[in-house]
């Protein structure tokens, strides 16, 4: 996800008006609030071993009399490791023992738990951000806590606090031969001031930051089936509800017979809402039946009723014409190309992608007077809470959020208009809050309900002339993600969607003479970021087109992007790593159809280079090894950091191979995992190496950044195995014979 | 017509659809929400539970269809196998976003309580029709691999 551009701007949703939005954020200052005590931590006794049994309870930190320290993760955890990455930063500078660490959601609250990195005002996790806008906050909040631990000990003691040192969560004074632990001094740490300043560690001192393996604080739940997720929810009388949606986007209720519905055993209530008509059961089994059973009329008067087949003819004919927005001008690219000695050209189909996280959308909304809680696996609480305030006419703050952790997002739980916290809480409004009612999406619901990666097509000319010097002409043409919805006044500058161009090679390499625009077709699909947003197609035709150029210069395509990327430190470190890693300069054998590829792109602020070596049989592409070399700063959690490298290498290979949501005549094509095909383990690489850049930077994001140069690098591969360009996703080998032939 | 079965060793009547998935009454009427909800089609793993031993994808299989039978899930895993198969998942670390792998972790110790040296291509046949979309498969593997020898190793003395 990426929302990069909201920083310092208010953002509104669809069930809120931008003036409301704007209220509510600007009550938010920023700034840290480390300084708070929160209330209810008093304590009065002395003394570690008679000491009061009362918690330091801080903003994002609360350690324990059981002398647990419990950090308050501002961020939903997803799968990315924010559970882990967070706390261990905290643990760091307060010098606590890994073994005590645990952690919970925070409740949505701004400013208090703003994403620093979006201005502060918005809760919400994306964009790779969270380690990264947490660094500082973090470190400044164990060591907070520390510094008052220090006090507490040192006035018990008696003794000087400089004389007093932590080590693995024991506070000591070694002339006295005094020691306690943080729950012994929590109660006294409470009443302790707040230092105004407090000094953070030098890096070259981290003990855990850094540590190879730092076992997950969520790995012994998730293999035993107690991590709650919002699906395992369970209320006093909940009813669970299922929606049926239009069949096509844009399509509403004309009209609809719920008799049959009703009469199927268990349902309790059906209720029409904005988006459908929700069936209200006593179980799930129930519900789903019941919505068997519902006749809808629809009015598909303004629906979407274009097929893919017919949306990418258009798209290629918007390519070619006038209409279009500059991304990025540089010197002049007709003429360079005019005179290039070398020069290729290309056309790129890329297919809507669905999310597919495991764990379908579903919340839990329970009405109350004047209240509202919800559970989800919420990944934009402060949009969310305001939505579903403003459909309740309550207060933000008369709504209660409970974030669970997420069976998987990959962008798809932060929606513009809040698509299904929406959804619960007008079904919880519209069956008057007589009980609390858990929304399940099924898998139908997911593959066919749209927020797709956006269609794509690409059509590039690049070119090198006899200086060597690089001219790229790029005319982009794709969905905006933010058009349409609140977002669009902040984020689209001169008509210009920084998510739908972003990561383009004039970002990324030394280009001479570049022209890269861009034009937006008016289509009813609604689209949303996707593992990497717009870096999913941009890194494909730039990395692609970049290595056909070195072919066609006859040059090795790793020597030719070193060659172009003079102001790009970081790619060059990366790009050398990964190949000296995977022995690039050692002789690869390419018999039995094997090949090797390379592909570098910068995403979120971290650079990923990797090696893909595949074999191709027939028209099957298998991919048996990826060398990755990832410059994040530094690598808080380094196995997380390879967990999240292993993973968006397999998201992204996903895509390549399998993922494609088509379309016809309006209607999507797909519906379960039987035609939206994703990867399994079988063609899950065998062999997967990461390597970190080392580092003294700050940290930057993980989540994403590993997803876009897989796709590009295996393609490389199979055309240096085939002689095969690939530009069409997901890769069909007979498709691209043909085309060849 | 209430129908009876074992769930976890304890003997349970469900008086409810005799056409109701298993994996519905498990989580609906039997509270018990460890077994997840992935696609209803036998398409995901994600509803994996052990039926007298084998592994069944239980948001296909009709709670009639089990009626007298024994039915394990995630919560009651507790052979040698399973055991084995958990702690390998925390020690590697295999879990990311978590909510697939209670069908991995059951397909998983069926396939160690059949098989106690699978191969790559018996992991690949077992595992197969199990998804995860954070990609957790070279854990995965590498945690099964990790179990097995676990298994096969000589039981540690004084425990």
């Amino acid at each position: 996800m990426y929302l990069r551009h909201l920083r310092d701007s208010g953002a509104g949703s669809a069930g809120l008006t931008r003036r409301q939005f704007l209220e509510l954020t600007t009550l938010a200052g920023t700034g840290l609030t480390l300084g708070v005590v929160l209330p209810g931590c008093s304590s009065a006794g002395p003394g570690a071993g008679s000491a009061p049994a009362a918690p330091l309870e801080m903003p994002f930190v609360r350690i324990s009399p059981d002398n647990t320290v419990t950090v308050i993760c501002k961020h939903l955890e997803a799968g990315q490791g924010v559970w882990t990455g967070l706390p261990a930063i905290v643990a760091e500078e307060l010098d606590a023992s890994w073994e005590q660490m645990r952690v919970e959601s925070a409740p949505a609250r701004v400013p208090m738990y703003g994403n620093l990195a979006m201005g502060g005002k918005v809760q919400l996790t994306g964009g790779s951000t969270a380690v990264a806008n947490s660094w500082e906050q973090l470190r400044q909040a164990g060591a907070t806590a520390r510094a008052m631990l220090v006090a507490a000990a040192a006035q018990h003691w008696n003794v000087p606090a400089a004389e007093v040192t932590v080590r693995e969560g024991v506070v000591a004074h070694a002339a006295s031969g005094h020691q306690a632990s943080f729950g012994e001094l929590a109660g006294s740490a409470a009443q302790q001031p707040v230092p105004a300043s407090v000094s953070l560690k030098d890096p070259g001192s981290f003990t855990l930051i850094g540590r190879d393996k730092l076992p997950r604080l969520d790995a012994q739940a998730k293999s035993t089936g107690t991590q709650q997720y919002a699906i395992d929810v369970r209320l006093p009388g909940m009813m669970t509800a299922v929606v049926m949606r239009p069949p096509r986007f844009g399509a509403r209720v004309k009209s609809f017979d719920a008799s049959k519905s009703r009469a199927v055993a268990g349902v309790v209530d059906v209720v029409a809402i904005p988006r459908g008509i929700a069936v209200v059961a006593r179980d799930m089994y129930a519900a789903h039946k019941g919505r068997e059973a519902l006749a809808v009329i629809w009015d598909e008067s303004g629906a979407e009723k274009r097929g893919t087949a017919q949306l990418m003819q258009e798209y290629r004919a918007l390519a070619r014409g006038r209409q279009a927005v500059i991304a990025a001008e540089a010197g002049d690219a007709a003429a360079a190309l005019g005179h290039a000695v070398h020069r290729v050209e290309g056309e790129f189909d890329f297919p809507y992608l669905a999310h597919a996280t495991m764990e379908p959308l579903t919340a839990v909304c329970a009405l109350g007077a004047d209240k509202c809680e919800i559970w989800a696996g919420c990944q934009f609480q402060t949009l969310d809470q305001a939505t579903a305030a403003a459909i309740l006419g309550l207060k933000p703050e008369q709504v209660v959020i409970h974030t669970l952790a997420a069976g998987g997002t990959f962008g798809r739980r932060a929606t513009p208009d809040s698509d299904y916290i929406s959804e619960v809480t007008w079904i919880a409004k519209a069956t008057g809050g007589k009980y609390p009612v858990r929304l399940i999406w099924t898998r139908e619901d997911d593959i066919t309900g749209g927020r797709y990666r956006p269609l794509n097509y690409h059509r590039i000319e690049a070119g090198i002339d006899k200086d060597g010097r690089l001219a790229w002409r790029q005319r982009l043409v794709g969905q905006s993600i933010m058009a349409g919805t609140p977002f669009e006044s902040m984020m689209m500058k001169n008509g210009l969607d920084p998510t739908a161009v972003g990561g383009n090679a004039a970002e990324q390499y030394d280009l001479d003479h570049a022209h890269v625009s861009w034009t937006q077709p008016k289509v009813g699909v609604p689209v949303l970021w996707w593992r990497s947003v717009e870096n999913t197609h941009t890194a494909y035709s730039k990395e692609v087109m970049i290595d056909e150029l070195a072919q066609a210069a006859g040059e090795d395509p790793v020597a030719f992007r070193l060659a172009h990327l003079g102001k790009h430190p970081r790619h060059v470190a990366a790009l050398k790593l990964a190949a000296e890693k995977a022995g690039w300069d050692a002789p690869f054998a390419k018999a039995g159809g094997r090949g090797r590829g390379v592909a570098v792109h910068e995403s979120f602020g971290t650079v990923v280079a990797q090696v893909a070596e595949v074999t191709v049989t027939g028209d099957r592409i298998k991919v048996d090894r990826v060398v990755c070399a990832v410059d994040c700063g530094i690598a808080v959690t380094p196995d997380v950091v390879r967990a999240q490298m292993q993973s968006a290498i397999g998201y992204g290979l996903s895509a390549a191979l399998l993922g494609a949501i088509t379309l016809t005549d309006g209607r999507v094509d797909q519906s379960n995992f039987h035609q939206y095909q994703v990867l399994r383990l079988p063609d899950m690489p065998r062999s997967i190496e990461v390597h970190i850049v080392p580092s003294s930077s700050a940290p930057s994001g993980v989540g994403e950044p590993g997803t876009p140069p897989i796709a590009p690098a295996v393609a490389n591969a199979v055309r240096a195995a085939t002689g095969l360009r690939l530009h069409r996703l997901p890769f069909d080998l007979a498709a691209a014979r043909r085309a060849s032939a | 017509m209430s129908i009876r079965l074992t769930v976890n060793g304890e003997s349970r009547e469900l008086d409810v659809d005799p056409d109701m998935p298993l994996l519905w009454a498990i989580r609906d009427h039997l509270e018990l929400s460890g077994t997840k909800f992935g696609c209803g089609m036998a398409l995901c793993g994600a509803c994996t539970v052990h039926i007298d031993g084998a592994p069944t994808r239980s948001c296909v299989t009709p709670l009639a269809a089990v009626a007298g039978k024994s039915v394990t899930t995630i919560e009651g895993l507790a052979t040698p196998a399973g055991k084995a198969v958990q702690a390998a998942w925390i020690a590697l670390d295999v879990p990311q976003c978590g909510y697939c792998q209670s069908g991995q972790i059951m397909s998983a110790a069926a396939l160690l309580g059949s098989n106690q040296q699978p191969s790559d291509a018996d992991i690949d046949a077992a595992m197969a029709g199990n998804i995860c979309r954070c990609a957790t498969y070279g854990r995965i593997r590498g945690a099964i691999h990790q179990a097995a020898a676990a298994l096969a190793a000589p039981p540690a003395k004084g425990g």
